[in-house]
């Protein structure tokens, strides 16, 4: 697979505010990549940026092996959906959509055919001589996107485009987008903050965090194997133990958190690294019998019974709450002794920035 | 008395109240319209002596009274192409970027509005004497541009503030660079401001009195003729005159504002 | 989602000058160096030709104080102040009237407002004088029908003016006062009745706070040209009540004292200044004074 948008360590600062910061990123020819995080993480700003209505403060961005760093938006082979539709309200559908090519200075007959196509692809023909005042919010984003689509362009950027619908509707155009994209094979990066929508309709998630690249993957490898704590509870929900690796064998490791230490397949951490354990609601298990390996004992807060899933809340012996999620089956006692434990592999380890630092200051001093 | 009774009387009421307003505010034009057609010869054309059209057509015998409207509408026009230029893309540009001394180009906005125009005209007056500015055509545009471009920019300006800056961007992003996209998104979707901005400096224009009095030099434009046939009666030929502005005006305004309407969908 | 200066692009000096560069030089040449000339010029004096040269002195100012002008700005004010409440008290209901018809021809009725507008000003005032003059219409009227021998002097006195003043100003307070009145929410109006409140106290507690704005706009753009309007005293009050309008113009026309005319001026843009301050302090906005 090519790359067709390159990032390299790009900036933006606005005055004192760091806005996104020195973000790496490839983007594959055909993908379609969601730039995921809350609001103020850095993503619309780096989707302004490949848009080019904003210059990144420092670093490269490029579009097909080429810079386009002294390219007017106008110039560039990109096209957006705005967040707001932004449709141009004297127009009609039909020259909302044809805009593009008329830019291009196609010729007539050619705009009409690709038009009425364009149209019939996002299931809007018949609506040529609206004017978006016209149009429900459904349809506007639709002409909204066939206007995007009609340049036929490298990578469609797309800003929050589903925001303003209702719930139902949002879900349709989620399959709806997601199927033109294959359609048509275009690169799609597409900006949320909805986790659900990301993980529906990505190939790849990229999840940034106040500007910060977090982690890049299948939606599958972001929610299995979060990179930092922050992907980890952001996406789904998880519980989390801070631990340190308290001895190394050939190939074993205990780590010692602080209700209990456990044994985890060797992994590459050191002895005396600090790091985070991350173990998802429905790989927690627990006995009613002390489990070998495990020192972890809590109390049965409450169990919720939703439908086919009973969660469970226990509380440990530190006060911390522990989430837990397994198919609906015997229910425990409430204030009953549970012991937890998991399986192999389904604790997952995160390296933790306290060592970044850690190991800041040892060089400093080192030095 | 029962509710219905009082809120009918009360309703009547306020229907006697607006329409003696109504009466009142339109006496003085009714008076112009009347005295238009009357037959009347000799000064001060007060007395009423029959009706004709005779003025109607005498009108255009009084060369000086259609100069006077000649540089009236030639002032009018101008200064309010002028003002609608200027005004247009200062308050485009005012609402779009952030600049030092913006709000000092802001104050000295409200300046020509709220002073009284007899300070506007008499300071313009010392300007152009002051920069050996020939008072005639050229001061009275310049004048007239003056106190036309604040309305000019707070009609645009009220259109914006209900603007997406995106659609710009959007047209940007389309393929269109900078001049195309205000030619093609911006100046548009801003045309019923920036045509009821331009409506209004034309009438200021047509109607001003004071600025005008004191930058005209030798040249009278229509308000000034009336000015000096004043101290001897005003001719109903002026009154004519008047009559065909005042329907002219209207004509003009219904179908300039009908068609902003449309395009305004 | 990062809502970051949206409208920022690459590089926006050199469309921020094209744009705003323009009316910024008309509005530095055109306004401000004009009334820095007008502040020179009070403290000029006259040569014996009448030149005005560049000799600075207060006796313009001092000339100000001439109990014969000082009476003048007397009748100016109390000109200025009746013609404001007139145009209040009438304006007011007029507005609500019609901002709050259920008529269908709302519209029409707003138009009627503005369309006298069109006519020239000095033609309309010249119409009262053909009606009020002593052989004028009303006069003539009144004799046809026995009801007086003598034409009545209804002109050249300082009713006449406010009258003059009222006519040519009221749709200045008609317009901010229908915007203000028109915006007012209807629910708003029915939940302070549901509340109980009489009709007379929603009027006081409800209505009038919230369209003060629109009184205040259209006091300022009343009482400021009221002070200006020369021909309106020129033409119906005959030389009998004079504003400072008149000072002024007699000054720069017939009279041909420039700096004393420029020092008249000052007096005008200091009240006119001290007039917006209030309004500003007051929450006044001012893109309501444009009309």
């Amino acid at each position: 697979m090519s790359v067709v948008v390159e990032l390299r360590n790009v900036n933006k600062i606005y005055g004192s505010n760091h806005v996104v910061k020195d973000l790496n990123l490839d983007v594959y020819e055909g993908e379609f990549l969601t730039l995921l995080g809350s609001s103020g993480c850095g993503k619309t700003t780096t989707l302004r940026m490949v848009a080019g209505f904003e210059e990144p403060s420092s670093g490269s961005i490029s579009v097909q092996g080429e810079d386009i760093h002294n390219k007017e938006p106008f110039e560039r082979d990109v096209n957006t959906v705005f967040q707001s539709y932004a449709l141009f309200p004297h127009m009609t559908v039909y020259d909302n959509v044809a805009y593009g090519l008329k830019m291009k200075k196609v010729k007539k007959p050619e705009i009409k055919e690709r038009v009425t196509e364009m149209l019939e692809l996002v299931q809007l023909g018949g609506f040529e001589k609206r004017y978006p005042s016209q149009l429900s919010g459904g349809q506007k984003q639709r002409v909204a996107i066939a206007r995007a689509l009609i340049n036929r362009p490298k990578v469609l950027l797309l800003d929050e485009p589903l925001g303003a619908l209702d719930l139902k509707l949002r879900k349709q155009m989620q399959l709806e987008l997601k199927r033109l994209q294959k359609k048509l094979n275009i690169t799609f990066i597409y900006v949320t903050h909805d986790q659900e929508e990301a993980l529906t309709m990505s190939d790849r998630i990229c999840i940034m965090d106040e500007g910060v690249l977090q982690q890049v993957g299948t939606p599958a490898e972001i929610y299995e194997s979060p990179k930092t704590r922050f992907v980890a509870t952001f996406i789904g929900e998880t519980n989390l133990f801070d631990g340190v690796v308290s001895g190394v064998t050939d190939d074993r490791m205990s780590i010692h958190i602080e209700p209990g230490d456990f044994e985890v397949p060797r992994e590459d951490f050191k002895a005396g690294e600090m790091l985070v354990i991350s173990v998802r609601p429905e790989r927690m298990l627990y006995s009613t019998e002390p489990v070998e390996g495990f020192n972890l004992e809590g109390i049965v807060k409450e169990q919720i019974y939703v439908g086919s899933i009973l969660k469970t809340v226990v509380t440990l012996s530190n006060g911390n709450e522990i989430k837990i999620e397994r198919l609906a089956g015997q229910e425990l006692p409430t204030g009953g002794r549970v012991y937890l434990y998991w399986k192999d592999g389904d604790a997952k380890l995160i390296r933790s920035y306290d060592n970044v630092f850690a190991e800041a200051v040892e060089n400093i001093v080192l030095r | 008395m029962s509710r219905r009774i009082k809120s009918s009387i009360k309703k009547i009421a306020g229907i006697v109240f607006c329409t003696l307003v109504y009466i009142f505010l339109f006496l003085p034009i009714s008076v112009i319209v009347a005295n238009s057609f009357n037959a009347t010869t000799s000064k001060p054309y007060l007395t009423w002596k029959g009706f004709t059209f005779d003025w109607y057509v005498k009108l255009f015998d009084n060369s000086s009274l259609l100069a006077s409207f000649g540089a009236t509408i030639a002032i009018a026009v101008i200064s309010t192409l002028l003002a609608t230029a200027i005004g247009t893309i200062a308050a485009v540009g005012m609402y779009k970027y952030k600049f030092r001394g913006k709000s000092v180009i802001d104050g000295l906005l409200y300046i020509p509005v709220v002073i009284p125009e007899i300070v506007l005209g008499i300071s313009l007056l010392t300007l152009f004497s002051n920069t050996h500015i020939p008072r005639g055509m050229i001061s009275l545009v310049l004048a007239h541009t003056t106190f036309s471009t604040p309305y000019v920019i707070f009609n645009v300006r009220a259109r914006l503030s209900g603007y997406d800056g995106s659609i710009e961007e959007a047209s940007m992003d389309l393929g269109a660079n900078r001049l195309t996209t205000f030619k093609n998104i911006t100046l548009p979707v801003l045309a019923p401001g920036i045509g009821a901005g331009a409506l209004l400096a034309f009438t200021l224009s047509i109607d001003d009195v004071i600025v005008s009095y004191f930058t005209n030099g030798q040249v009278k434009t229509f308000p000034l003729k009336v000015m000096e046939s004043i101290k001897s009666g005003v001719a109903p030929d002026v009154n004519a005159l008047s009559t065909l502005i005042l329907v002219g005006t209207i004509v003009l305004v219904i179908l300039t504002q009908s068609n902003l309407f449309k395009k305004n969908k | 989602m990062a809502k970051l200066s949206r409208h920022t692009f690459r590089s926006n000096t050199l469309p921020a000058i094209t744009t705003v560069g323009p009316v910024t030089l008309w509005l530095a040449f055109f306004v401000a160096v004009p009334l820095i000339y007008v502040l020179i010029m009070s403290f000029c004096s006259l040569d014996e030709g009448y030149n005005v040269v560049f000799k600075f002195t207060l006796a313009n100012y001092q000339r100000l104080l001439d109990p014969n002008y000082i009476q003048i700005y007397g009748t100016s004010l109390f000109v200025a102040f009746i013609t404001t409440a007139l145009c209040i008290v009438v304006g007011y209901p007029f507005s609500f009237l019609i901002a709050r018809t259920t008529s269908k021809h709302k519209a029409l009725l707003y138009m009627l407002v503005i369309i006298p507008f069109w006519t020239n000003s000095l033609i309309r005032i010249y119409g009262w004088r053909t009606l009020l003059g002593t052989n004028g219409w009303i006069n003539n009227l009144l004799i046809m029908m026995n009801l007086t021998d003598t034409p009545v002097e209804f002109l050249f006195n300082r009713g006449a003016t406010i009258l003059g003043m009222f006519y040519c100003l009221f749709p200045y307070m008609v317009l901010p006062l229908y915007t203000a009145i028109e915006k007012l929410d209807k629910n708003l109006l029915e939940a302070s009745a549901d509340l109980g409140a009489k009709s007379r106290s929603t009027f006081t507690r409800v209505i009038i706070p919230l369209t003060m704005s629109g009184i205040f706009s259209g006091s300022i753009m009343v009482f400021i040209p009221s002070l200006g309007y020369f021909f309106v005293s020129d033409i119906l009050g005959g030389g009998n009540s004079d504003v400072i309008g008149n000072l002024i113009e007699r000054q720069f026309q017939s009279g041909n004292n420039w700096p004393l005319g420029a020092a008249l001026s000052i007096i005008l843009i200091l009240i006119t200044l001290l007039l917006v301050k209030l309004y500003q302090k007051l929450g006044g906005d001012m893109d309501n004074l444009g009309v």
